[in-house]
């Protein structure tokens, strides 16, 4: 294949890699959406095999190398529960990070792809290898910290080290100096060193970053992996002279951060507050000062019988699931209440928070894997202003996105965050284990409303009693 | 030194009610209060003495010992003449105690030294709702209301076609839509019957639809609304209007309702004599009004009566006759009371008069007459600062939108900065780089536009399926594995071994996240179904 025809196949496969990020605007069109996915990979893969810059000699090692890949990555597909999700991306984010480290070093290594630059060529060739392997060095680790931090295999408590900004800093600093030590040297050994101890920090770096991010604000650090491993796809097309690796990083690096943005501006929260890491500990203890806000009052507690009546007498139920839904892996458990009260006639939605779970679109997931319809799950903004007509609000483990406070209580650490308004329904019934406060450490008001009622325990357990007292 | 609760037997003929039950002895004994119930209290309510006794509470032989050994006495009617008498001074009292119309009652139990507790002015606010007996036992009324008019009415409720013919439903028609004519409603429709309702304040009419009933509205604009969510008195016209409609409705219905009360005042004469005659015979009338006077011209208190073939019923002791429920209902009613009483759960009560809700309860305080309490604070208008909040987060536009554009400094300082960036890099990098970063511009700019279309629903396939699409990488590792050596650019000692390793490696990498990011995204896309 020439180079021209593997160039014309690289604008196919950019254009179909577009055309499957379009098709993911609908739900009917995502899954053609996938598939010109699928196809672009398969055209940019075949072309790059086929084209100038391998040679024959190489075939035995590709087909082997990518068999055992596919085999691992088709049977992690398979078995990876919803619930997993997250857990199974970040994996694969570090596996992208991992991947661009080594094609850095590989090619920082490889003398017949340094030789032919000069000068500032040069210079920026060199500059490209530095940040790939920075930016896929961070990424890898980042992930593999996420990776253990949704799979609960680390805590999902922020880990905030004293002076954590300045070890921030000073590891930025050191990467930059290193940088110029690294662009200055003149043979590949000589290299070596600064690149080895810029990757070492950077790896560091990933950990560090991770670890002090808590576990509510995951979607946003899935959201900027995500992103990182586009912008290391970039780099390595920068490295490479490679176009199709520029867009398709670019594209997917501007996808993540775009979700990064959107899962912030759900929080109300800014970027770099997430990433600085833990939770209201840049603007003191509002916490406590808002004493004199504390909600206080009834907690009305009821039991599953309670709630059945409750669903049952109802003409409109809005149903906000959250995180401690897919802890207790209840959303089978919800479909079966959801069509026995869709089939009595009873008007049934979702309202999903864009932060509700530990992925954005992560609740929308686990509903369709329990066969829910999609065109009853609603986002935010779509049903808020329709819970006053609503009967029943239930409230599935979530918390800090229906607390009230965040309208009412300007001293609230969460003030301003948009919230699910099922307070304003006739009743709301939350479902929770205790009455501990949400991930925010603010407690919630909407327990203490006249009109909310307490379903304490573990949700998919007090589903499935609902469920029979409904049928009963 | 816990303090104990008495529970005498109520001593007013024909109730049948208690002021406690077992399964609420046990809530208040937790509260850190002692119970004693007098023996034979709850029999009339079908709890016998061993089932107080095996929730914790002691039996007492007689009421005069129980008077003198209790320091809180809970009952249901107001304290009888004997009664009064064996009231101690300190000892608290909760009852229904109606003060407007029992003033001589009240000067008896303040010369008492009593703190009495009265249910029926318990503050009609939202916080106090879980003690609002008066709506517990009009909620009961309501429902009893509608069995005795079944009782009484010869036919069935709902309509049914069988082989002997067809039953065309009853009609009922609900005067005044309270907790009472409410619960009336619900349990009429839920026996088949087709219910309309009337009241005079026009905005119960949704809460008319929701229990089944058809709102029947008065041609008249005259709002009906007052103090406390309960009706006022209506102008002359609004009266006539409203006669026009009973009459017309007693032609047609064949139960008849009446729950119309005004606080402090006679009930309402809402049906008249000649709207009885115009009724179908074999129809019934249930006036639950029928102890402040009735709303029926021709009620008898207390009494079954047949006026021109329509069966009228004026009991006063609705809630009496449903005494398990009624008793269950005001016990729970008692126990959220002791719970407001008791805050700290050591079985004392404390009569805080600044709590809004005791204050308003609270009608003779150490032998001190408080009552009527002073006008409740109307729990409507919500802290201002909410508004600011709300339309703070409004003005954020919707999600999956870009947001409103940014004010003019922020964008001039983003286009400075920019400009600057720009300058440098043209002014450095050579040629070959600068089309590379036009490429990767203009593709950031691609993958913005086409990202903020994506579905919110579907952000969890966008992850996976760009995820896969970032191993697109496995071509910088691909095109390491064998490359066609240039000849002259040093590839005598390339380290063939290392380069080969690191590749395949980052081959087998990427292509777990190839097949496994696009095969789990077709896994997720095929579960998103109508």
């Amino acid at each position: 294949m020439s180079v021209t025809l593997a160039t014309v196949s690289y604008i196919g496969a950019t254009i179909l890699f577009i055309l499957s990020l379009g098709g993911l605007s609908n739900p009917e069109t995502s899954r053609r959406g996938n598939l010109y996915g699928m196809i672009g990979m398969t055209i940019a893969v075949l072309a790059t095999v086929f084209g100038p810059q391998v040679t024959s000699g190489g075939y035995a090692w590709i087909v082997g190398a990518m068999v055992v890949g596919a085999s691992i990555g088709l049977y992690a597909a398979r078995i990876v529960k919803m619930t997993q999700m997250p857990e199974l991306v970040a994996l694969m984010h570090s596996l992208v990070g991992l991947a661009a480290m080594l094609v850095g070093f590989a090619n920082y290594i490889d003398p017949a792809a340094a030789g032919v630059f000069k000068g500032a060529e040069k210079t920026i060739h060199e500059l490209e290898i530095y940040i790939g392997i920075l930016i896929g060095a961070v990424t890898f680790t980042g992930s593999v910290i996420a990776f253990g931090k949704l799979s609960g295999k680390i805590t999902g408590k922020p880990l905030l080290l004293p002076a954590r900004h300045w070890i921030n800093l000073t590891g930025l600093l050191l990467v930059i100096w290193f940088g110029g030590v690294f662009i200055n040297t003149h043979s590949v050994s000589d290299g070596m060193t600064p690149l080895i101890v810029m990757t070492v920090i950077a790896l560091l770096f990933g950990i560090h970053m991770v670890m002090a991010i808590g576990g509510a604000d995951m979607p946003v650090v899935i959201s900027m992996l995500n992103s990182y491993s586009g912008w290391a796809a970039a780099a390595t097309g920068f490295m490479l002279n490679n176009n199709l690796l520029i867009v398709t990083g670019a594209l997917v690096g501007s996808s993540g951060a775009i979700l990064s943005y959107i899962m912030c501006r759900a929080m109300n929260r800014h970027f770099v507050a997430v990433i600085a890491g833990g939770f209201g500990t840049g603007s003191g203890t509002p916490a406590v000062a808002s004493g004199g806000a504390q909600p206080a009052g009834e907690v009305f507690p009821i039991l599953a019988p309670e709630t059945a009546e409750l669903l049952r007498t109802a003409k409109n139920v809005i149903i906000v699931p959250g995180y401690g839904m897919a802890v207790a892996q209840a959303q089978h458990s919800v479909y079966e209440i959801t069509k026995f009260l869709r089939d009595k006639g009873v008007n049934v939605r979702f309202g999903i928070h864009p932060v509700a779970g530990r992925m954005p679109g992560h609740m929308n997931v686990l509903l369709a894997e329990a066969k829910v319809p999609y065109d009853i799950v609603m986002e935010m903004d779509e049903l808020n202003g329709d819970f006053p007509d609503t009967d029943v609000s239930m409230v599935i483990g979530a918390n800090d996105i229906v607390n009230p406070a965040a309208q009412e209580d300007p001293t609230s650490p969460i003030a301003g965050m948009p919230v699910l308004e099922v307070w304003k329904a006739k009743t709301s019934i939350v479902m929770k284990r205790s009455m501990a406060s949400g991930y925010a450490g603010v407690d919630n008001p909407l327990f203490y409303k006249d009109n909310n009622r307490m379903l304490f325990g573990d949700a998919k357990k007090m589903l499935d009693e609902v469920l029979v007292a409904l049928k009963g | 030194m816990p303090q104990v609760i008495g529970v005498p037997t109520e001593t007013a003929a024909g109730e049948k009610r208690v002021a406690t039950v077992p399964e609420v002895v046990e809530k208040l004994i937790k509260l850190g209060f002692k119970v004693a119930v007098q023996s034979g209290a709850g029999e009339a309510a079908n709890f016998s003495d061993e089932v107080y006794r095996a929730a914790g509470a002691d039996i007492v032989p007689d009421a005069a010992r129980l008077w003198a050994s209790s320091d809180i006495v809970f009952k249901v009617r107001a304290p009888s003449a004997e009664e009064v008498g064996l009231v101690r001074a300190g000892q608290a009292i909760v009852a229904f105690i109606w003060p407007a119309q029992n003033p001589d009652l009240m000067q008896q139990l303040a010369a008492k030294k009593a703190t009495v507790l009265a249910m029926d002015s318990v503050p009609r606010i939202s916080r106090a709702q879980k003690l609002d007996a008066l709506s517990s036992m009009a909620n009961i009324a309501g429902y009893r209301a509608v069995i005795e008019a079944a009782h009484q009415f010869g036919r069935f409720f709902t309509g049914q076609i069988t082989a002997a013919g067809k039953v065309p439903p009853a009609k009922v028609f609900v005067i005044g839509a309270g907790v009472a004519g409410l619960a009336a409603i619900g349990t009429a429709s839920g026996l088949g019957a087709i219910v309309r309702a009337n009241d005079t304040r026009p905005e119960v009419g949704d809460q008319v639809k929701s229990m089944g009933g058809e709102f029947v509205t008065v041609d008249y604009q005259e709002d009906g609304t007052g103090v406390g969510g309960y009706a006022k008195v209506m102008s002359e016209g609004f009266l006539k209007a409203q006669a026009e409609v009973f009459a017309r409705q007693a032609k047609e219905v064949d139960i008849i309702i009446t729950t119309a009360l005004i606080p402090g005042k006679p009930a309402p004469k809402l049906i008249t004599g000649e709207m009885v005659k115009s009724m179908k015979p074999g129809s019934v009338i249930v006036d639950m009004a029928a102890e402040q006077g009735g709303n029926c011209e021709l009620t008898v208190p207390h009494q079954v009566t047949v006026k021109h073939g329509v069966t009228i019923i004026g009991y006063s002791d609705l809630p009496s006759r449903l005494a398990k429920q009624s008793s269950t209902l005001y016990a729970t009613n008692l126990f959220r009371l002791s719970e407001e009483l008791c805050k700290a759960k050591d079985g004392v009560i404390n009569v805080n008069m600044e709590d809004e809700v005791i204050r308003g309860t609270t009608v003779i305080k150490d032998g001190n007459i408080t009552w009527p309490p002073p006008a409740p604070r109307l729990s409507a208008a919500p802290p201002a600062v909410a508004k600011p909040a709300a339309v703070a987060v409004k003005a954020q536009g919707g999600h999956g939108k870009s947001g409103a554009p940014a004010s003019g400094r922020s964008t001039a300082i983003i286009f400075g900065v920019a400009a600057v960036l720009f300058w440098f890099i043209g002014a450095n990098a050579p040629a070959e780089f600068l089309a590379h970063f036009t490429v990767f511009v203009l593709a950031c700019f691609v993958g913005y536009m086409v990202v903020w279309n994506v579905t919110p629903a579907l952000h969890t396939p966008l992850m996976s399926v760009t995820n896969a699409i970032s191993s697109i990488i496995a071509i910088g590792a691909l095109v390491q594995v064998a490359p066609p050596l240039l000849a002259g650019a040093g590839g005598g000692d390339r380290p063939e071994l290392w380069i080969l390793g690191l590749a395949v490696v980052g081959i087998g990498l990427t292509s777990i996240n190839m097949f496994g990011g696009f095969a789990v995204t077709q896994r997720m896309l095929e579960m998103f179904r109508k």
